[in-house]
């Protein structure tokens, strides 16, 4: 079946197609270059003055794994401001901070997104985040292992084990977790916070695992992944999460990395300085000067928004410390298998506290002076500094300076006196969120097939009305399809479809396994077996998604 | 519509010695309790299952029971009389098309058999309640409430100098707690095992919670309904508080001294508690004063609690109803959106009061039947081994998982779900087949 959109204005930055009008044409679930004049085309939408672009990619979103679901567990009240009723194709669910599973790949399809990936996949918890990820449905998904904090890595750190085997071991992880990359959370802390360490900076040794410091942790990972050619390189929540004066830390990280290619999570937590009368100030300037002068570093804002939502991360020591300010004030913090660990705060943002109102500034701040598209995402760390569902808005604030202005002004004025914000002229265009929404997440995760809309590409496409208000013309985009098949019209489900994993498996010495397994065998509290993923096993966790295999070569550098 | 996908054959097994008599099945998962234990080898004999290794007293006789239940108790039966697969769903469907407000209860399933319960209650508008509920809302709301700080078992095994247990002979619920937990061979971090300290307040511990050394653990008797007072007196010593009173229940401030002072002293401690042992009014005021001292410990030194659970299959269950609607139990879909109430949408108040018209009871695990009295109509999908009731109006024997079926069980500390591979082949339908079989009816209806 030959389907032609025609007429609308295309955005395809991998093919440098810039919003010029032209025809596009699918078949059978994949783009497919146009066809021999006379060639029997069995569906045309005529689309004029509308945007056609890829399906959007979230390259970092908590969707699933055991610190959601804790989430979700924990916060009835917040599910009761929006429950959502079965209907004609979808289940009953709930939305807000911590929506179901079912909810979430509903209203990211209706958004006009195609792919989610979780971002802090525990390898013990891995089952879990599979399970839940194939509950979602319409997106294709994938999840980046987390270490770092494993006593077995951590004591390879200690016995300065050579490269080979750590990569090896990364491998090997990969692997058995059914992963799409690594991410490294609060390197060694969340180990170090088992043993009482209340903060661990870049150059600390942790307590118990003599010498080892976060900066090696980083270094030694990075490394790994580049040997390895892992498409997407080390993943890095950095230490001293929301700490004021980070951005000394986080620039200090960047240069742990020694030029081997990192990418820097929810940059904004970790971009305040210390300065003004209330030690607290942006970082961002700095932050972004980093970035443009560092071509192998790629950074996601994690940008807060003012409502309701709950924070959930792999960093417990970050979280503990931070459970005061949870609002309602309820916490779970969680101690995982020598292997991980976790924090569940709620959280309420509000553009009259003057934390908040700078966290905010300081997230905007880093979109509008970092100057390549394609190394900075938008994100907003959902759910921890926003819901997902917020993305549309926050689009408009990076589209609209008069709209971003209005809301500059309602912000806590001490913040504002702190922040260069007004004076930022920048406006994306849809070319440039069209990159970070799209082509740039596909390439630096190694997506060969999403992201894009040129032949052979998955038919992945989304029809938005070309509305100056960037707020609605992103929240109802008028047609999704995904793989070809129109899944959406006009912001509702037509049709649930169940998407794919994605998962890279590099190759590695089988050795490391019989160490691993030796190691569960003494240690742990299940074998080897019972830890490992089977590729045979997706298909039940996963509602029937196919593996997708990407293959470990390097797709940097501009196309 | 339908959320899952196909239940496909998917593990292999590991079958080691194979001969005419018997095969034998090692690392064999065992889903009898919350602790998944990996580690078993089996004996199959005529398609009869004995454990031979690692297990437990509790293992033997479920493996033994299911595996060895007669063709008439794998029979599907209407009112009693044996019936075939397609006329007993056909049943289940009418008589859930004629209920304005089915219940699906006990619920002790796997993952996959969740799943398939959820897309037909979802259609039916049911409510779902587990048969160990009542205990999980002492857990439930003191973490909706206040949250708290908790561990997993590796952690316990490798990093815990000092385990509290309060109000619980934990063997008595989790047979080899501490045969795999406390006593192993060697810990990470705890270089010498016998310096690991248990004490126990409420509830004595039997025999299996002995060192290898023969060291009972420290026993600090109560009443477990004491426990409130008792926990409430020591979290106040805990925190320098003075008390007028030199014994609280029976139980000597000192005694509360010296426990507050090991746990002040301890590289991790590590409370335990089993909900259903807490079994007494208000009972969550005992998970709370677990929480709240968790939380004031984990000031200066680390501690954590270990709130066991997952037997009866109560963690994956309710981890997918999470997961797919965001509320635990206790959640009536009626109205086509989910609407959570522990106090309103419990199994036996829905059905004194009549509201509850139909019941779908599930229990696939380890026979137990705790099935509530009722005159609604009934439909039980149960595992083989359940002793069959001739008056319920359709009885569906199904597979269980890590028995004549595969699936997936989260453990007892809620951070793994584990593989269950199918031993033997039976035959018998998975839960969700039979749930993904009613469904299709209804929708054909
Ligand atoms: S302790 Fe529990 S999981 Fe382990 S063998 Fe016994 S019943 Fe099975
Ligand atoms: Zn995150």
């Amino acid at each position: 079946m030959l389907i032609k959109l025609s007429g609308a204005r295309v955005f395809d930055p991998t093919q440098n197609w810039n919003g010029e009008v032209r025809d596009i044409f699918m078949r059978d679930g994949r783009m497919v270059a146009e066809p021999e004049p006379g060639a029997r085309i069995d569906e045309t939408y005529s689309l004029p003055g509308r945007v056609i672009m890829a399906g959007a990619i979230d390259m970092h979103t908590h969707i699933g794994g055991g610190k959601v679901n804790i989430a979700r567990m924990m916060l009835p009240e917040d599910h009761r401001r929006d429950l959502v009723e079965r209907g004609e194709h979808t289940r009953s669910g709930c939305g807000c901070a911590a929506p179901s599973t079912l909810t979430a790949g509903y209203r990211y399809a209706e958004m006009g997104y195609t792919a989610c990936f979780e971002p802090a996949m525990l390898p013990v918890n891995a089952r879990q985040a599979h399970l839940e990820m194939g509950d979602t449905p319409m997106v294709d998904k994938g999840a980046y292992a987390m270490l770092g904090s494993d006593d077995f890595f951590l004591r390879m750190m200690v016995a300065q084990e050579d490269q080979r085997a750590i990569n090896d071991y990364v491998a090997f992880t990969l692997n058995a977790a059914q992963a799409m990359a690594i991410k490294v959370v609060n390197p060694g802390g969340i180990s170090a916070f088992k043993f009482n360490q209340r903060s661990l900076d870049l150059d600390e040794s942790h307590v118990h695992y003599q010498g080892v410091t976060p900066r090696k942790v980083v270094l030694a990972l990075a490394r790994a992944l580049e040997e390895l050619s892992v498409p997407h390189p080390l993943h890095i929540h950095g230490c001293n999460l929301g700490v004021p004066g980070n951005v000394e830390t986080t620039l200090d990280t960047i240069a742990a990395s020694e030029g081997f290619p990192i990418h820097l999570t929810h940059i904004q937590f970790h971009s305040y300085g210390t300065e003004g009368p209330r030690k607290f100030s942006s970082g961002a300037a700095r932050i972004a000067e980093a970035i443009n002068n560092n071509p192998h570093v790629t950074a996601d804002v994690g940008q807060i928004l003012f409502n309701q939502t709950v924070t959930a991360s792999g960093d417990s020591m970050a979280q503990h410390r931070n459970a005061h300010h949870g609002s309602p004030r309820k916490s779970v913090v969680m101690d995982i298998e020598c292997d991980a660990g976790c924090g569940v705060v709620p959280f309420r943002y509000r553009d009259k506290n003057f934390v908040n109102a700078l966290q905010w500034a300081i997230g905007l701040e880093i979109f509008l002076l970092t100057n390549d598209p394609w190394r900075i995402f938008l994100t907003t760390d959902h759910p921890n500094g926003a819901p997902f569902t917020s993305y549309p808005h926050l689009i408009r604030l990076l589209m609209d300076k008069p709209f971003r202005d209005e809301m500059f002004a309602r912000i806590d004025p001490d913040a504002a006196a702190l922040s260069t914000l007004g004076s930022i002229t920048r406006e994306y265009t849809l070319a440039e969120i069209a990159i970070m929404t799209r082509a740039a997440p596909a390439r630096i995760l190694g997506l060969q097939d999403c992201g894009r809309l040129g032949p052979g590409a998955s038919a992945d496409i989304v029809v938005y009305r070309d509305d100056a208000n960037r707020e609605d013309m992103f929240t109802k985009p008028e047609y999704v399809f995904k793989g070809g098949v129109r899944v959406v019209k006009d912001g509702k489900i037509q049709q649930v479809t169940w998407g794919n994993v994605h998962v890279v498996k590099p190759e590695y010495d089988r050795a490391i396994e019989k160490r691993v397994s030796a190691y569960y065998d003494r240690y742990q509290t299940i074998s080897l077996n019972s830890l490992r993923v089977r590729d045979d096993e997706i298909p039940l966790l996963s509602n029937g998604a196919e593996l997708r295999v990407h293959t470990c070569a390097r797709h940097r550098g501009k196309p | 519509m339908t959320v899952s996908g196909d239940l496909k054959q998917l593990y292999y097994s590991e079958t080691l010695a194979h001969n005419s008599m018997t095969t034998t099945h090692t690392s064999v998962c065992c889903g009898f309790c919350g602790l998944l234990c990996d580690d078993l080898t089996l004996e199959e004999q005529g398609g009869v299952l004995q454990v031979t290794a690692a297990g437990c007293a509790r293992a033997s006789s479920a493996f033994a029971r299911v595996s060895g239940a007669t063709d008439a108790q794998r029979s599907p039966r209407i009112k009693g009389h044996p019936t075939d697969l397609p006329t007993a769903i056909a049943a289940a469907a009418k008589i859930l098309a004629g209920s304005q407000l089915p219940l699906f209860a006990g619920l002790g399933t796997d993952i996959h058999g969740m799943r398939g319960l959820m897309d037909l209650a979802d259609h039916c508008g049911a409510v779902l309640d587990h048969m160990n509920a009542t205990a999980k809302f002492r857990n439930i709301l003191t973490v909706q409430g206040y949250g708290w700080v908790t561990t997993t078992f590796s952690e316990v095994r490798n990093r815990a100098d000092l385990i509290v247990v309060m109000g619980s002979d934990v063997a008595s619920r989790f047979p080899r707690f501490y045969e795999r937990l406390v006593w192993p061979a060697e810990a990470l971090f705890v270089p010498d095992l016998s310096q690991r300290k248990i004490v126990s307040v409420g509830t004595a511990q039997t025999a299996a919670a002995q060192s290898p050394e023969g060291v009972t653990p420290h026993h600090i008797p109560c009443g477990n309904a004491d426990l409130p007072d008792v926990l409430a007196a020591l979290r106040a010593r805990f925190n320098g508080q003075g008390l007028a009173v030199t014994e609280v229940a029976g139980v000597p401030v000192s005694a509360l001294d010296e426990l507050a002072q090991q746990i002040r002293e301890a590289q991790y401690a590590v409370l335990v508690w089993v909900a259903p042992d807490l079994d007494f009014p208000q009972a969550e005021l005992t998970t709370q004063m677990i929480a709240g001292l968790l939380g004031d410990i984990n000031q200066k030194t680390r501690a954590a609690g270990l709130p066991l659970g997952g037997n009866d299959g109560d963690f994956s269950a309710d981890a997918v109803l999470i997961w797919q609607s965001g509320f635990p139990f206790r959640t009536s879909l009626a109205s086509g959106k989910p609407d959570y109430n522990p106090h309103l949408y419990d199994t036996e108040g829905l059905l004194e009061r009549d509201e509850a018209d139909a019941l779908l009871w599930v229990s696939s695990l380890d026979s137990r039947d705790a099935r509530p009295e009722t005159k609604v109509p009934t439909v039980v999908l149960a595992d083989a081994g359940m002793p069959v009731d001739d008056d319920v109006a359709v009885w569906i024997p199904v597979a269980t998982p890590g028995v004549d079926c595969e699936g997936h069980l989260f453990r007892g500390d809620k951070i793994l779900a584990l593989p269950l591979r199918a031993v033997i082949d039976t035959g018998l339908p998975t839960i969700k087949v039979v749930a993904q079989g009613i469904l299709k009816q209804l929708e054909s209806a």
